[in-house]
């Protein structure tokens, strides 16, 4: 060893990092590096020009409407293949974006969309998700409250089935009522972030449907677009996710056979059929089954559907997590004299669910995407909402323009929640110094 | 290690046993399927004692104090801990467990929490003792096995011994009757076990009762007040350490000890 290898460097050469350096390394290392380099740099920018050329340059952002409003579409047809009609967009959009709610109260679903989003960042915060004021009183004072409004609501629908006096009717609505906005306001106190959610979506469902406030009452039949898809998509994964571990927890039970048996029946059921036959079922059969005058909406019918359906995947998925968890954490649970649901809350799950973030975004995304299929049971959703603006007869030669601004949302949602999984497991192992 | 086995036994002389069993063991069998694992087994262990169970591998030693705490159940006889009957019934179980401490081979501390978080956890949730007592008391503890510094590390942090004896503190601060020690050095390197096997002798001088399954034979002629030896799931012989080591009765025993000898 020479003295020159065995001096402290205080940093490596320049030749090792840098941007020069990287460059070298990565495209230019040979003459075939450096040919297909050039080639892809040329192929690249000459699609990214046409892009620009087609989506900007060329691109129709107006057209003019004659008298009785039906627009002009020529300078479109005129400018087809060269530039892009934007002007189905400025002329759909709101149509596209909250279906058919009536046009002077869109602001209603505009606002539901905000709180949606809104309410996505707020979860995405860190620290919110934290326990409120620890109080026993508060607590049980909350759960009687929350378990009034599920109470109230089943027996209010079983009595519309049964056929309740009306007076009786009257008396459980104004206990659904109190009790909901007691829940609400107690379960702030107590979990602030649950809390949150639930006001939250109150308001967007009293935004939506209307009926008090002095808002119009709107029928869930003329509720679309934007508004449907994240209700579907939000509801849906909000609640597979607790029924999927519920499931996952069952199927992998050693002391209730019966337990174990039901969670597997229901993974192998739902995880056989496509979940277009799990909406269809929903929306023709199940009114078959029900008493006549019975109704229930169309809207939930679906979200049940989707919720069932995104548990099973969902369920193996967290199983795949508490499989992958060694052994020893749960005898050290027990071995401390935890109780099955110490040890399943505070050991078992934090782990394994966060071995299990990505496969967890990964069908998270899917039935984001997936929830566009309401379109068979007649619900419309955001891409329906696209489809039907495309029905207008001067429209119709543009399915191109309307299918990139639908993808462009899409892509926004879906890329918004695999950024937030990876930023929440970099935080996660970097907490355990791994 | 070995220059322990020559000192004379302060720990003996600390903590002399009651004579009160709080481990009772009357004829356990266990199979494993058709591997029959525990035989007959018949051990009965006071308070204050220690006891160190050695064997060769496979001999069912682990499988014996796992049953103390029922990871694993055993299928005929009668395991009696502190008066308590092991039986399905959960409720006594988690009792028993809260009175029984274990400390795994593996270590086996939680990985999402932090050391201080992996002791105090325990305590909080199960003897529903309030955050800032179970915090101090958890504090001592890991003063005791001298790592406090550690406290708001994660033990993927940690050294392997470091992580041992954290796994010892978070035991100790159930605040348990009974110390159970399952290989507890086992998976460690060598420069590690003897800052484990110190944190261990001076909890067993401090007059707690412990079963310790270990090759350690210096531990044991330091701290046990009995080795007990095991072979194919039976309790061949047992006796104080002078004796089993100094005189051992069985062909299996002297074969054990030789191997053992010869490995060291």
């Amino acid at each position: 060893m020479t003295d020159a290898t065995t001096a402290p460097r205080v940093r490596p050469p320049a030749s090792v990092v840098g941007p020069w350096a990287w460059l070298r390394a990565n495209l230019f290392k040979s003459w075939l590096s450096t040919a297909t380099t050039l080639v892809l740099v040329y192929l690249i920018g000459r699609g990214l020009l046409g892009l620009i050329d087609w989506g900007f340059v060329n691109a129709v952002w107006g057209v003019p409407y004659n008298a009785q409003g039906v627009p002009d579409t020529a300078s479109c047809h005129a400018a087809k293949g060269q530039g892009a009609c934007w002007a189905i967009i400025a002329d759909k959009y709101r149509l596209i974006l909250f279906g058919r709610f009536p046009f002077d109260e869109q602001w209603r679903p505009a606002v539901a969309v905000v709180l949606f989003i809104a309410l996505y960042v707020f979860s995405a915060i860190k620290g919110v998700w934290r326990k409120g004021i620890d109080s026993p009183l508060l607590r049980t004072a909350a759960a009687i409250a929350v378990v009034t409004v599920l109470a109230t609501n089943v027996v209010g629908w079983l009595g519309g089935i049964l056929g309740l006096p009306t007076v009786l009717g009257d008396i459980l609505h104004l206990i659904d009522i109190v009790a909901r906005y007691a829940s609400g306001v107690l379960l702030l106190f107590v979990w602030p972030a649950i809390g949150v959610w639930v006001v939250v979506l109150s308001a967007i469902f009293v935004l939506m449907a209307g009926g008090v406030y002095g808002l119009s009452p709107v029928a869930v039949d003329s509720w679309g677009g934007l508004p449907i898809t994240l209700i579907l998509a939000t509801f849906g994964l909000a609640f597979a996710f607790p029924l999927s571990i519920l499931v996952a927890l069952g199927r992998r039970s050693t002391q209730m056979p019966a337990v174990k048996m039901i969670c597997v029946l229901y993974v192998e059921l739902i995880r056989g059929v496509p979940l277009i036959s799990v909406l269809f079922m929903a929306s023709v059969m199940f009114p078959l089954f029900m008493p006549p005058g019975v109704n229930v909406d169309k809207l939930l019918r679906a979200q049940i559907a989707v919720i069932l359906f995104a548990a099973a995947y969902l369920a193996e998925v967290v199983r795949g997590g508490l499989q992958a968890l060694p052994k020893g954490q749960a005898e050290a649970a027990d071995a401390l004299g935890m109780t099955y649901w110490q040890k399943t809350g505070l050991i078992v799950l934090p782990q394994a669910l966060r071995l299990v973030i990505p496969p967890l975004v990964n069908t998270f995304i899917g039935f984001f995407k997936d929830t566009s299929l309401v379109l068979i049971i007649g619900l419309f959703d955001l891409l329906t909402m696209g489809k039907i603006a495309l029905s207008d007869p001067p429209w119709q030669a543009f399915p191109t323009e309307v299918y990139i601004v639908l993808a462009l949302i899409y892509i926004s949602f879906c890329f918004a929640m695999s950024k937030y999984s990876r930023g929440l497991e970099r935080e996660l192992n970097q907490a355990r110094g791994r | 290690m070995n220059e322990t086995a020559t000192a004379p036994s302060p720990g003996r002389a600390a903590g002399l046993s009651t004579g009160k069993p709080i481990i009772e063991m009357d004829k356990v069998n266990k199979w494993f399927g058709a591997l029959h694992v525990l035989r007959d087994i018949t051990l009965s262990i006071a308070e204050g004692e220690r006891v160190v169970i050695c064997g060769p591998s496979g001999s069912g030693k682990s499988t014996l104090i796992r049953c103390i705490n029922r990871l694993e159940s055993h299928q005929e006889g009668r395991i009696i801990v502190d008066g308590t009957e092991l039986t399905d019934d959960l409720r006594s179980l988690d009792t028993i467990r809260r009175d029984v401490g274990m400390v795994f081979q593996s270590f086996n501390l939680f990985p999402h929490l932090t050391i201080l978080e992996n002791c105090t956890l325990a305590p909080i949730w199960v003897r529903k003792m309030p955050k800032a007592e179970a915090e101090a008391l958890a504090m001592r503890f890991l003063e005791r096995v001298r790592i406090p510094e550690q406290a708001k590390k994660y033990p993927g942090q940690l050294s392997g011994g470091q992580q041992q004896r954290v796994a010892i503190a978070r035991s100790l601060c159930m605040r348990p009757r009974v110390m159970l020690f399952d290989e507890p050095t086992s998976a460690l390197d060598p420069e590690m076990i003897k800052e484990v096997l110190d944190t261990m002798i001076g909890l067993a001088e401090s007059g707690m009762t412990m079963i310790c399954v270990t090759h350690e034979m210096g531990f044991a002629r330091q701290v046990a007040d009995r080795v007990v030896f095991m072979d194919r799931g039976e309790v061949v012989e047992s006796g104080t350490p002078d004796r089993m080591f100094g005189a051992p009765e069985t062909d299996r025993l002297k074969m054990f000890l030789s191997q053992i000898l010869r490995g060291h």
